[in-house]
C-alpha cells in the first residue's frame, strides 16, 4: 500500500461517500420495489373483487372489505358463538356475503400460494444454487399428485371424508421431501445428490401416479387431471386459516436464513469459513420450503411457474441479496398469481380456465421476453 | 508470538492417507507458502486448518486454544479462507459480495459499522471504481481482489489462501501477492498460502514448507528449503537456482529421467 497525500486521501473519502450513496440508492430501489409490489396486489385484488355475475364497483370492494373488517371484529363474540354463516346472514347485505363469502377467500388464497410457491421457489433455487429449480424440482409435485390420485381414484388415503384429497396430497409431498433429507443426511447434502435424488422420486411418483390413471375410471381419472392444473376455485375460510398458518410459521424462519443463503451463493467451502453450517442450512431450508409448497399444492393443486419466474423476475430487478430477494419475490408472486387467476376468469367469462394453465400462459412469452431483453447475466 | 500452531496432524479420505505427521507453525505478520506437486496435500491441509476438514489425529492450535473446542463462528471472526476458485457464484455487486464476508459479526441487519468496514476494505484492495458492478462482469484478477475483501472484511488473524494467483495474467498477480504481503504487514496477519509458482514463492515468503506425499519434505527460509536437490526429489524436474537479491529464482531445465 502506498502512502497517500493528502489530496489523495480527500479524493478516498469522496470516492466513499459515492459509494454509500450508490449503496443507499441501490437499497431503496429494492425497498420501492416491494412497496410497488404490495400496492400492485392492492390494485388487481380490488379489480378481481368486482369480476363476476354480481355486479360491484372497485370502490365499494375496498369500502365493503373495510366495513367488514371493522364489523368482523365488533362481532367477535358473536361469530365465536354462533358461526360465521350466521354472521353473515344476520350482519351483512347481500353484496357483503358475495365478497367476503366468496370473491375474499379466492383471492387471498392466490395472494397466500403466490407468497408462498414463490419464496418457497426463491429458497429452493439458493438451497441447490442452481437456477433451474423450482418448489417442484425436488418431486414434491409428483408426489402431492400421487396422494390426490390415490384419494381420487382408489378412495384410499390417511383420513376419510372431504379433506382426503388434501390431507394425502399434503402426507405425500413431505415423505418426498423427507425421502431426500434422509438421503442428504445419509451422504451430504449437496446440490447434486439433492437434485438427482429428486429427479429419480419425481419418476417414481410419475410413474405410480400413471398406474393408477391406467386402471381408473374415465370420471376419476378426469379430476385427477382437473386437480393437477391447479386452481383457486376451492377456497374457503378454513382452508385459508390452516394454509396461513404453515406460511405465517415457515416465512419468518426462512427469512431468518437469508444471510446464510447469501453465503451458500458465494461457494460451500467459502460458505464454511464464514462459520456457516452449510449441510444444515441447506436442509433446513429446504425441509422449510417443502412445508409451505405442500401447505400450498394440497389446496389448490399444482399451480407452476411462479415459483420459477418470480424469483427470476426480482433476481433481475433487484439483485440476489436474499434479504430483500425473499419478501419481494414473494408479494411479487402473490400479485403475479392473483394477475392470472384475473384473467383466468375473464378471458373466456364465464367459463373460469384454471389459473396454473395461465401462469404458464402469461408467465412463460413474459419470461422470455425478459430474458432476451437483459444484457448482462444475472444469476 | 506464535499464533499458529499444527501439531502432528494426520488426515486420511476414506483411508487414503492425505497428510501425515504434519506440523507447522507460524507467528503473526508472517507469510508461510506451502509448495509441493499436485496431489502433496497443500489444500487439505488448508482445509484442516480452517476446520472444513478435520484431522484424524493431532491438533491444530490457534492461541493455544484447540479449534476443535472453538464453534464455528468464533473461528469465523479469527480464519479467513480464500479457496482456489469458485463454482460460478450467483449474481451480486461486488458491494455485497464484500459484505457477505461480514457474516460473522452480523445477525442480520448490517450495520452503519459493517459498511464502514466494507468501504475501508474496499479501498485497501483498491477496487473502489467496482462496488456497484456485478462481480460476473469482473476479470478473474479483479474477481480475485474481490474475494480477497470478502475475506478480509471477515477482519481474520491468520488468512489462508489456496493458489491466489492461478489463472491470473502477471501483472494481477503481483498486485496480488504485494497486496497480500501488506496486509500481512500492516493488520499483523498470519498468513499462509498454498502456492505451485515457485519464484513468486521465493520473492514473498517469510517461510516456506515443500510437501511431498502428505509429508512436509522440507522447511524453513526460501534460500534453504528451494534448492535443486529438493526440487529434484520432490518435483522430479533437474533446475538451476539463482540469487536474486537475496531470494531464489529457480530455473526449471527438464522433467528428470526424460528424454
Amino acid at each position: 500500500m502506498k502512502m497517500t497525500s493528502s489530496a489523495e486521501t480527500k479524493t478516498g473519502l469522496e470516492k466513499r461517500a459515492e459509494i454509500k450513496a450508490q449503496y443507499k440508492k441501490f437499497v431503496g430501489r429494492k425497498i420501492l420495489f416491494i412497496l410497488s409490489s404490495l400496492i400492485l396486489i392492492f390494485i388487481i385484488a380490488g379489480v378481481s373483487a368486482t369480476l363476476g355475475s354480481y355486479p360491484i364497483t372497485v370502490i365499494e370492494v375496498y369500502s365493503i372489505i373495510w366495513q367488514g373488517i371493522l364489523e368482523i371484529f365488533q362481532n367477535a363474540v358473536f361469530i365465536m358463538s354462533h358461526g360465521i354463516k350466521k354472521f353473515y346472514q344476520t350482519y351483512f347485505t347481500t353484496k357483503e356475503i358475495v365478497i367476503w363469502g366468496l370473491r375474499l377467500p379466492r383471492i387471498i388464497m392466490g395472494i397466500l400460494a403466490g407468497i408462498g410457491l414463490a419464496i418457497a421457489g426463491t429458497t429452493m433455487q439458493g438451497v441447490v444454487r442452481n437456477p433451474l429449480a423450482s418448489p417442484y424440482t425436488l418431486g414434491i409435485a409428483s408426489a402431492a399428485s400421487f396422494g390426490a390420485t390415490l384419494a381420487i381414484i382408489l378412495g384410499a388415503g390417511f383420513v376419510t371424508g372431504k379433506y382426503i384429497i388434501i390431507v394425502n396430497a399434503f402426507v405425500f409431498a413431505l415423505l418426498s421431501s423427507f425421502i431426500i433429507y434422509g438421503l442428504s443426511r445419509y451422504k451430504s447434502a449437496t446440490p447434486e445428490t439433492m437434485i438427482l435424488a429428486g429427479i429419480a422420486l419425481m419418476y417414481l411418483f410419475s410413474a405410480m401416479t400413471g398406474i393408477l390413471q391406467y386402471f381408473g375410471e374415465a370420471e376419476a381419472v378426469k379430476e385427477v387431471v382437473f386437480w393437477m392444473f391447479g386452481s383457486l376455485g376451492r377456497a374457503s375460510w378454513d382452508k385459508l386459516s390452516l394454509m396461513s398458518i404453515i406460511i405465517a410459521f415457515c416465512i419468518p424462519l426462512i427469512m431468518l436464513k437469508s444471510w446464510d443463503l447469501n453465503a451458500l451463493g458465494v461457494g460451500d467451502e467459502r460458505a464454511k469459513s464464514l462459520g456457516v453450517n452449510v449441510e444444515q442450512t441447506r436442509i433446513v431450508c429446504f425441509v422449510l420450503a417443502s412445508l409451505v409448497t405442500a401447505g400450498i399444492i394440497c389446496f389448490t393443486g399444482t399451480i407452476g411457474f411462479i415459483g420459477l419466474v418470480s424469483p427470476h423476475m426480482c433476481r433481475m430487478v433487484i439483485g440476489g441479496d436474499n434479504r430483500y430477494l425473499i419478501p419481494a419475490s414473494g408479494l411479487f408472486g402473490a400479485a403475479l398469481l392473483l394477475g392470472a387467476d384475473t384473467i383466468a376468469r375473464t378471458i373466456i367469462a364465464p367459463v373460469i380456465l384454471p389459473v396454473g394453465l395461465i401462469t404458464s400462459f402469461m408467465g412463460v412469452p413474459l419470461f422470455l421476453y425478459l430474458i432476451m431483453r437483459k444484457r448482462k447475466e444475472y444469476w | 508470538m506464535v499464533k499458529l500452531k499444527v501439531k502432528d496432524v494426520e488426515f486420511s479420505y476414506a483411508s487414503v492417507p492425505i497428510l501425515k505427521n504434519v506440523c507447522v507453525e507460524l507467528a503473526e505478520s508472517e507469510m508461510l507458502s506451502v509448495v509441493g506437486p499436485n496431489g502433496a496435500g497443500k489444500s487439505t491441509l488448508l482445509r484442516c486448518i480452517d476446520r472444513i476438514l478435520s484431522p484424524q489425529k493431532g491438533c491444530i492450535l490457534l492461541d493455544e486454544r484447540d479449534i476443535k473446542k472453538i464453534s464455528r463462528m468464533e473461528l469465523a471472526k479469527k480464519v479467513g479462507y480464500i479457496p482456489q476458485s469458485t463454482t460460478s457464484i450467483f449474481s451480486a455487486t461486488v458491494f455485497d459480495v464484500v459484505l457477505i464476508g461480514r457474516r460473522p459479526h452480523i445477525s442480520w441487519r448490517s450495520s452503519e459499522e459493517d459498511t464502514e468496514k466494507v468501504l475501508e476494505t474496499l479501498q485497501m484492495l483498491n477496487i473502489e471504481e467496482f462496488a456497484m458492478r456485478d462481480i460476473n462482469e469482473l476479470s478473474g484478477g479483479q474477481q480475485q481482489k474481490v474475494f480477497i475483501a470478502c475475506a478480509l472484511s471477515q477482519e481474520p488473524d491468520v488468512l489462508l489462501l489456496d493458489e491466489p494467483t492461478s489463472n491470473l495474467d502477471i501483472r494481477h498477480q503481483l498486485e496480488v501477492m504485494d497486496i497480500i504481503k501488506t496486509i500481512v504487514r500492516e493488520k499483523r496477519i498470519a498468513a499462509i498460502m498454498a502456492i505451485h509458482d515457485l519464484n513468486l514463492a521465493a520473492r514473498y515468503a517469510d517461510k516456506i514448507i515443500m510437501m511431498n506425499s502428505g509429508k512436509i519434505f522440507s522447511a524453513g527460509d526460501p534460500v534453504s528449503v528451494l534448492t535443486p536437490e529438493n526440487i529434484k526429489h520432490v518435483y522430479g524436474v533437474e533446475s538451476e537456482v539463482m540469487d536474486k537479491r537475496g531470494r531464489p529464482h529457480i530455473i526449471p531445465i527438464r522433467p528428470v529421467g526424460f528424454v
